[in-house]
Formats: structure tokens, C-alpha cells, sequence
């Protein structure tokens, strides 16, 4: 093959659902009706509700389509930062399905699930191990999900203490997901100033914690890539004014075997499985979000928690000082066979894992160096971030390279974000992508810049390929259209 | 190694062009004090052996006849094919627009049917499960009538009101819960003034199908929105829905729709609401307008309500949801559509009538005269809880006792079970369940 992978190919169209809907049609063939009918009164039947009518073939060939139109980590490289958008092993798929998960009824007696809660327990040893902490659950849906859990955990930690704190402090370098969370616990973000080179300073943590502030949330490495090197310091002072440490751990990809999160000093950290440890994120879920805590929070974790008594595993739901339930049942189950299946395939290799994905971000971050422009050149773990300085002259912003990696067949990083760098292009390649595919990413990338240079309309104008071409979202928000008309 | 590509000549020239000598040196920045001091204690396994583990781990699930937030359903193949296609499974949140029309158009359509489901102006992308959606939709309705106070049902799942509970504990907020009456709905005599929300499920956690316009007056009398949440969407198809009966929001599970049970999660959180509420609805949504060449498009839109641009002033912290399940349930409600969609929650019904039928000539009797969908309570005859286990080691799951779990610990419910029958149970299973009932009486 010659030139960027992107191409022109057979694009189908396809219309809304409804728009193929043919009165009387039904894609499924309906169980037996080997019962007799049962009427309800008439005052609570209502009128069937107005879905599309459609043979299976129907449904098959829209979603089809509809599949074509998308672009996956199957398709291509995918190297959006701080989403890990690794490969998703085929045979996690298989075993999630398998029907004794599958068809197993949550609220089977405990002596009928002795299969899945063993798997439960499994994960959260493997767990764990990885991060070198003392306790978990299993239960938050996602990475959001688990900061909130961390938080509440914190909020009750206080609580107990008998006085509550008002405020948490903010990296500008956090997620935009962990100042939402505090919000929801009544705590008011304090921002710390960053250092120069990317990272926050003691100094500068000491400054602006006091009694009144309930600790501090931290991703590490950070959104910019950069490990934060004072950690320990940080927690240190943290601790002694009677605060905890709350580390976001969407960013786990860039520890596994190298960094000691109890070390850190971080009290409770999430683990975004669908990042690290690849289970599929399905174009926005669902995830899961474990949290593991050190000893002094073990009795605030959600409940119910699974544990081991001799051979067999039960679940405990007393628990007095625990923050709760956050699940309708014990979380995303099918989500942690995936991860399992994840950390069992590698086992110690996890560390090569980081190794590799530490490598390629750094390989990027070299061989673009120069072409892009570097904010903070300190030195990258997992992703790195440029932004869109160098190709301001022929006024192509971040949004134009972004588009313009589309027609040359990779799906752009993540753009404008984080908030600290202007115009940001956040790469993370991910161990999963060869040589070969960083190096036309990195080609694709530098055709971009050279266009830039030579030829901007064309970077301004793209997509081309596509079957859309920037769509008009002022529109879309300020006139929202969030529903068909079926009928 | 299988998922890591890079050969040893790889590796050698990629660090020679970063300008290190061995990877160890890429984690200079990570000072000795805070590095791990041992390697990783798992075992690799091969493919084959790990699927030897799993699949004794997954030993073999029992027929359950308890739904109770989950319940069971025919999944038609093309359904869970579709929705294993990888464009689908392994892309992200879908960012940009002009490679991820699949899954935004996937999301409005999945908008349109559920608000059409639901009888609602509008619906989301999705929320984890059917308890934080409707944890969700209490701190919503707060937002909109800023008055810190709700009153919720005790009919509604235990588990929905236990995380509603831990969501809204660091707020403050008062909660009122409201009794059920001998009939096994909700007393709504007992409504509180000054609330911002009244939060009713229908069918309820007992099965009983809410009067809704009733608890809508109710609520509406008071000022407080009306707040009803579900734990089984397949009602929906047969029942008059909550938006015709006067609710403004309306949360549950959608799971039902081609969803397996697995052992609880993940399902789809459905949410939906009025349209004046719309920027106060937590969760993505997909909007459709023009692109530059005016072909119809679809983009993740009013993300001003969102936490990557409002940060702590943002609705809710909400990024990641159930995406690939809301895709899984538009998928199947378009292959049910409307006239498949009736004859099966029809069929639930009427499996639901037959079990409960075999079970009054087992001994069992109905705890409440009043119209169910699918889910019912019976009172055991005495002896029953042995049996139970006898019942489990033969592959069945005879209802759940409702005697010890979360707010029932009330002596008329003692020996009591909550049964469920859906089309997924054939009258050959059914009948074969009465016959083992008999054996082991």
C-alpha cells in the first residue's frame, strides 16, 4: 500500500429507521403464545407505541450501514488522549458471553453464583495487585461513577470525623469529570496553580490547603502526560492538615508495574477498566469504574462487597460506616469478565503494556517535535500533548488538523483539551499500535503540516471523504432537534 | 506478544530516535520513593486456558422466575450480532462527528423510539442503570423547583432507593417516603407540601400497576413534579404510558430490550423528560442539523450542560453511560416495532397469569387483588422455604423472598415471594416447574 491509509470506498446511503417502516411488518419471529390470553382492564391498556415497522432484513441492513459510517479501533489507529483507545481482545468478547454469565439472574441465591462472585473476587485481587492498595469495589458503572464514589467516600471519611470540609482542591490538569463530582458532594473546586514545566509544586499545594479542605483530586501522570513527580510530597502536606488524597486513575496505563499507588500517598483511586484494562467502550459505554482504597476507607466502600469465607464467597451488605449502594445490582458485571480476561491474557506482562504505550507516546512526541508545537516539553509517560501554534500562519487552527487526519484514514487525538494548553492536540497512541501505523501517523500528521504551509484550504476544507462534512453544531444547540417524527 | 507488536528491532530503533538507551529510562519522572518494588504477581495464561477458567466459573445459570430489575427475555440473533459489529464495540464517545454518523444516528433513533416508548418529549443517550437514572431524575426536578425536598414511594425497588440515597446524602436533602396502601399501591394521602418531586415506580416493586394520573394529580397539587421510574420497560408495550398520564420525568431500565441478565450489569438507563426541561437533563444527547453541504447530520449537542465545558457548574458528572446497550435496545425495539412490541409484553402478561395461575393450585395465594404486568406477590404455603432450595438445586429460581430483603422486613411479608413470568418462559418450562413444585411438596 502506498500514501495514508484513508480512501475513497463505497459509502451507502441510509435514512432513519422510520423512514424504511412499512405498516404490518415485524423482524422478529414472536415466541408461541402456548398460554391463554389474559386481558388487563381496559383503563390501563394504552396505544401501541409508534415504533418503526421493519422486516429483520430491514434491521439488519440499516445498522449495517449505520456500522460503516463509524470509525473503531478495529478500523484504525485511534489516538485520543486520556480515552486509552487500545485493542479489545476478541476473546474477552466470547467469554463475557458466555451463557452462565449471560443468563445468570442477579438475585440468585449466593449458593447459585458461587461461579460469578469468584470472578468478582478474582478481579479485585488482581486489582489490587496492580495498584498495591487494600480494598475495592467492583461496583461504580464507569470512571465518573467512581470518582463520585471516591468523593462521597471522602465526604463520609469527614463525616465520621465529625466535621465536614467545604472545599477540594483542582489541578487545572484534572478531568473535566472531577470537579462535576465534587460539585455533587456540595464541595467547592479550589484551583493550584501549575508550575512552568507542566506539574504542580508543594509550594504551591501548601498554599491553598487548610482545615476547611477536604483533599485533593489528582490524575497522575497528568492531562498533559507529565508525571506529577512531588506526589508524595503533595500528600504529605494533604495528610497533615487532616485532608485525603483522591488520584484518578484514567491514566493507569501508564503505571502498571513502574508506579506504587499507595506510594503516592492516594487514598482512592478509581481504574477506568475500559481504558487500561480493554474493555470495549461501545461508542460510549458502558464501562466500569472500580475504586481501590487504602485501609482507613475500607469501611466507607459501597455495599454490597464480595468476600471469601473458606471456599466459598458471599455478600456482605452490612456495613455500617458505608457510603451505600451505587448500582441497581453489583455493577457492570459483563464489563469485569471482559477485564479479567484482560489481566489474566497479560498476567506480569502489564508492565510491558506500560512500557510500550510509554514508548510510542514518546516516539510520537519525537519524531513531531519541531513540527508541531510542544507547550511543555518535560518528559511524556503515556500521551503527549502538541498544539496548533506552528500552523497559525496560514490560519489552520487544532479543529482543521483534526478533520484533515480524517481524510488520511486516523481518527484525530482528542482537540482543545486539556484546558491549559490553547488549541491542545492530545496524543495517546496506546502499546497496541505497531511501528508501522506511528510511523503513517506520524507522516499523515506531517503532510498536515506541510499543507498548512503550502496549500491551507485544503486542511480547512476537510473532510472530503466523508460521508458528512462539518456539520453545523451552533445550529444544532441552538435549535435542538433531539427526535424523529415516527408517524 | 499477542496484543503488543513492536519486534526487537522495533524497539531498537524506536529508542534510538526518542534519544534513550532501554524503556526503563522513559520513567525517569517517576521518583524511586512512589515506584513499585516487586513485579506483578499474575499468572499469564494462554487463550485456551483462561476460557478453560471462565467457563468453570460460569457454571450454568438456573430458569428464574424473579424479575425484580431484571427480568428474562427472548433476544432475537440478529439483535446481538448487530450490535457486535466492532465499529460499534470498540469506538469511543463519538467526538467527531464526521466518523461516528453510525452511533449518533444509532442515538437519536434510540431518543426517538424511547421518548415514543415512554410517551415523553425527550430522552437522553443513556444512563448507567435504571437506579442512577433515577437517582438523576430526583436531583434534576431539583434543579428545575429548587425546593430540597422529595417524597418517594416505598414501592419503588429497594436498590433504586438505596442509591438514590447515597447520591443524595452529602446534599442534604429531605426525604419523605410514602407507605403503600392494602391493595399494594402507593398511599399518596400523606404528600408532604413544599416538594420538588414525587418519585413513584409503575409496575411497583410488587408488581402493581400505579394509578399514574391519580399520583400525577397528586403531585401536581402540591407543586412537585411528577417523577416515575420503571424496572421493566417491556410494561410499556401493553400499559398506558407515563407521559400520557401527566408524569414529567420518566427513568428506569431498559435492559429488557435485548439485554441479557448478566448477573445484573450492564443494563441501559433510560431517561426522559418534558421538553422545558431540556438543559437541565443530565447525559449526552445526539441532534440533528445540516452539514456544510446541507445532508442531514448528527452531532452530540447543548454540551454547554456538560462536565468538559461547565466543569463543577455542569448538571451532572456524567461522561461515559450505557451507549452500546442503547444502541443493543434500538436495535431490538425496531425489530419488536409496534405490533411485535404489543404481543410480546400481551405474552408476558399472560405467562405472568398462568404462573401465578399453577401457583394458587400449588398452595400459594396472591398477597394483593390488583392488576400486575408481569410480576407479582404470592404468600408461600408453610414449609416453602426448603423447598425453595430444593427448587434452586433442580435449576430454578422460584421468585424472590421478599421475607429479609431491604425494606421488607414488615411480618406480612414473611413468607412472601416476588414471582415473574415472562414470554422467555414456555409453557413446557412452566409446566415442568409445577410438576417439580408438586414432587418436592
Amino acid at each position: 500500500m502506498t500514501g495514508h491509509p484513508g480512501a475513497r470506498g463505497l459509502v451507502f446511503r441510509e435514512g432513519l429507521l422510520w423512514e424504511r417502516s412499512r405498516k404490518g411488518r415485524v423482524g422478529m419471529s414472536l415466541p408461541e403464545r402456548d398460554v391463554p390470553r389474559s386481558e388487563l382492564a381496559g383503563d390501563l391498556v394504552g396505544e401501541k407505541p409508534a415504533l418503526p415497522e421493519l422486516s429483520e432484513v430491514d434491521v439488519v441492513r440499516h445498522f449495517t450501514r449505520l456500522s460503516t459510517w463509524n470509525f473503531g479501533v478495529d478500523t484504525g489507529t485511534y489516538p485520543l488522549g486520556s480515552c486509552t483507545m487500545k485493542y479489545n481482545p476478541k476473546i474477552n468478547e466470547r467469554l463475557a458471553g458466555l451463557p452462565g454469565f449471560a443468563n445468570l439472574h442477579p438475585l440468585t441465591p449466593e449458593r447459585g453464583v458461587q461461579g460469578a462472585l469468584k470472578l468478582m473476587y478474582e478481579l479485585e485481587r488482581d486489582l489490587l495487585e496492580i495498584t498495591k492498595m487494600h480494598a475495592v469495589s467492583l461496583q461504580p458503572a464507569a470512571g465518573a461513577q467512581g470518582e463520585l464514589t471516591g468523593i462521597l467516600m471522602i465526604h463520609a471519611y469527614h463525616a465520621h470525623r465529625g466535621r465536614q470540609r467545604h472545599k477540594i482542591i483542582m489541578p487545572a490538569t484534572a478531568h473535566g469529570t472531577n470537579p462535576a463530582s465534587a460539585a455533587l458532594c456540595g464541595y467547592t473546586p479550589v484551583p493550584v496553580q501549575l508550575s512552568p514545566d507542566g506539574i504542580m509544586s508543594p509550594e504551591a499545594v501548601r498554599e491553598v490547603m487548610d482545615e476547611d479542605t477536604a483533599g485533593i483530586m489528582v490524575t497522575n501522570p497528568n492531562t498533559l502526560g507529565i508525571f506529577e513527580s512531588h506526589i508524595a510530597e503533595i500528600a504529605k502536606i494533604i495528610h497533615e492538615k487532616g485532608g485525603l488524597v483522591y488520584g484518578d486513575g484514567a491514566n493507569l496505563n501508564a503505571l502498571m508495574g513502574y508506579a506504587d499507588i499507595e506510594k503516592m500517598g492516594i487514598d482512592v483511586f478509581h481504574i477506568n477498566v475500559h481504558k487500561t484494562l480493554s474493555t470495549p467502550h461501545g461508542g460510549g459505554g458502558p464501562g466500569a469504574g472500580p475504586v481501590v482504597v487504602r485501609d482507613i476507607l475500607e469501611p466507607f466502600l459501597p455495599v454490597p462487597r464480595v468476600m471469601k469465607k473458606g471456599d466459598r464467597y458471599e455478600l456482605l451488605s452490612d456495613a455500617p460506616l458505608s457510603i451505600g449502594r451505587l448500582h441497581s445490582f453489583f455493577g457492570n458485571f459483563a464489563t469485569l469478565v471482559r477485564a479479567l480476561a484482560f489481566t489474566r491474557t497479560l498476567g506480569h506482562r502489564l508492565k510491558n503494556v506500560t512500557e510500550a504505550a510509554v514508548l510510542n507516546a514518546n516516539y510520537i512526541k519525537a519524531r513531531l517535535k519541531g513540527i508541531y508545537n510542544l507547550p511543555f516539553p518535560r518528559a511524556s509517560m503515556h500521551e503527549c500533548v502538541f498544539n496548533d501554534a506552528l500552523q497559525h500562519k496560514g490560519g489552520v487552527t487544532t479543529l482543521d488538523i483534526a478533520k484533515r487526519l480524517i481524510d488520511l484514514g486516523y481518527h484525530p487525538p482528542t482537540v482543545y483539551f486539556p484546558l491549559v494548553v490553547e488549541g491542545a492536540l492530545m496524543i495517546e497512541p496506546t502499546e497496541t499500535e505497531s511501528k508501522a501505523d506511528l510511523d503513517g501517523f506520524v507522516e499523515a500528521m506531517k503532510t498536515i503540516a506541510e499543507e498548512a504551509e503550502k496549500n491551507p484550504d485544503e486542511v480547512k476544507n476537510a473532510p472530503q471523504n466523508t460521508l458528512i462534512s462539518r456539520p453545523d453544531e451552533v445550529q444544532a444547540a441552538r435549535r435542538p432537534i433531539l427526535r424523529g417524527d415516527i408517524a | 506478544m499477542r496484543y503488543l507488536p513492536h519486534t526487537a528491532e522495533d524497539l531498537r530503533e524506536m529508542l534510538e530516535v526518542v534519544g534513550v538507551k532501554s524503556t526503563e529510562d522513559l520513567f525517569g519522572s517517576i521518583p524511586s520513593e512512589v515506584r513499585r518494588d516487586s513485579e506483578i504477581h499474575i499468572e499469564p495464561r494462554s487463550e485456551w486456558r483462561l476460557s478453560r477458567e471462565f467457563e468453570e466459573m460460569a457454571a450454568g445459570a438456573p430458569v428464574a422466575f424473579a424479575g425484580a430489575g431484571s427480568c428474562s427475555h427472548c433476544i432475537p440473533a440478529h439483535v446481538t450480532y448487530l450490535a457486535s459489529r466492532s465499529e460499534f464495540l470498540t469506538s469511543y464517545t463519538p467526538y467527531q462527528p464526521e466518523i461516528s454518523q453510525g452511533t449518533l444516528q444509532a442515538i437519536f433513533e434510540f431518543q426517538t423510539m424511547t421518548a415514543e416508548l415512554l410517551g415523553m418529549d425527550i430522552a437522553n443517550a443513556s444512563m448507567y442503570d435504571g437506579a442512577s437514572s433515577l437517582a438523576e431524575a430526583v436531583l434534576m426536578a431539583v434543579r428545575v423547583k429548587k425546593k430540597p425536598k422529595i417524597a418517594v414511594s416505598r414501592l419503588n425497588h429497594p436498590h433504586y432507593l438505596q442509591v438514590l440515597k447515597t447520591y443524595l446524602r452529602p446534599t442534604g436533602f429531605e426525604v419523605t417516603e410514602l407507605e403503600s396502601l392494602p391493595d399494594g399501591k402507593t398511599d399518596c394521602s400523606a404528600l408532604p407540601d413544599d416538594v420538588s418531586a414525587l418519585v413513584v415506580q409503575s409496575p411497583n416493586f410488587l408488581g402493581v400497576i400505579e394509578d399514574l394520573k391519580a399520583v400525577a394529580e397528586a403531585a401536581h397539587s402540591k407543586g412537585a413534579l411528577l417523577v416515575v421510574s420503571f424496572t421493566e420497560a417491556m410494561a410499556w408495550g401493553l400499559l398506558k404510558n407515563p407521559g400520557s398520564q401527566g408524569a414529567d420525568i420518566v427513568s428506569g431500565e431498559g435492559k429488557s430490550f435485548g439485554i441479557p441478565h448478566n448477573f445484573g450489569g450492564p443494563g441501559v438507563g433510560l431517561l426522559t423528560c418534558r421538553k422545558d426541561f431540556v438543559r437541565t437533563l443530565p447525559g449526552r444527547l445526539a441532534g440533528e442539523t445540516l452539514d456544510k453541504n446541507g445532508e442531514r447530520s448528527f452531532v452530540l449537542t447543548l454540551a454547554a450542560r456538560e462536565q468538559h465545558i461547565r466543569r463543577e457548574k455542569a448538571v451532572s458528572n456524567i461522561c461515559t453511560n450505557s451507549g452500546h446497550n442503547a444502541l443493543t435496545a434500538a436495535i431490538y425495539m425496531s425489530t419488536a416495532g409496534k405490533e411485535g412490541l404489543r404481543e410480546i409484553a400481551q405474552l408476558n402478561h399472560d405467562k405472568a397469569v398462568y404462573l401465578q395461575k399453577g401457583l394458587e393450585n400449588a398452595g400459594f395465594r396472591a398477597l394483593f387483588d390488583a392488576p400486575f404486568f408481569n410480576e407479582f406477590v404470592m404468600v408461600a404455603p408453610a414449609g416453602f422455604e426448603k423447598r425453595y432450595e430444593t427448587l434452586l438445586d433442580r435449576g430454578f429460581v422460584a421468585g424472590l423472598k421478599l421475607g429479609g430483603f431491604p425494606g421488607y422486613g414488615d411480618p406480612r411479608y414473611k413468607d412472601a415471594y416476588l414471582f415473574c413470568a415472562t414470554e422467555a418462559h414456555s409453557r413446557e418450562v412452566l409446566d415442568e416447574f409445577f410438576a417439580i413444585l408438586k414432587e418436592v411438596a
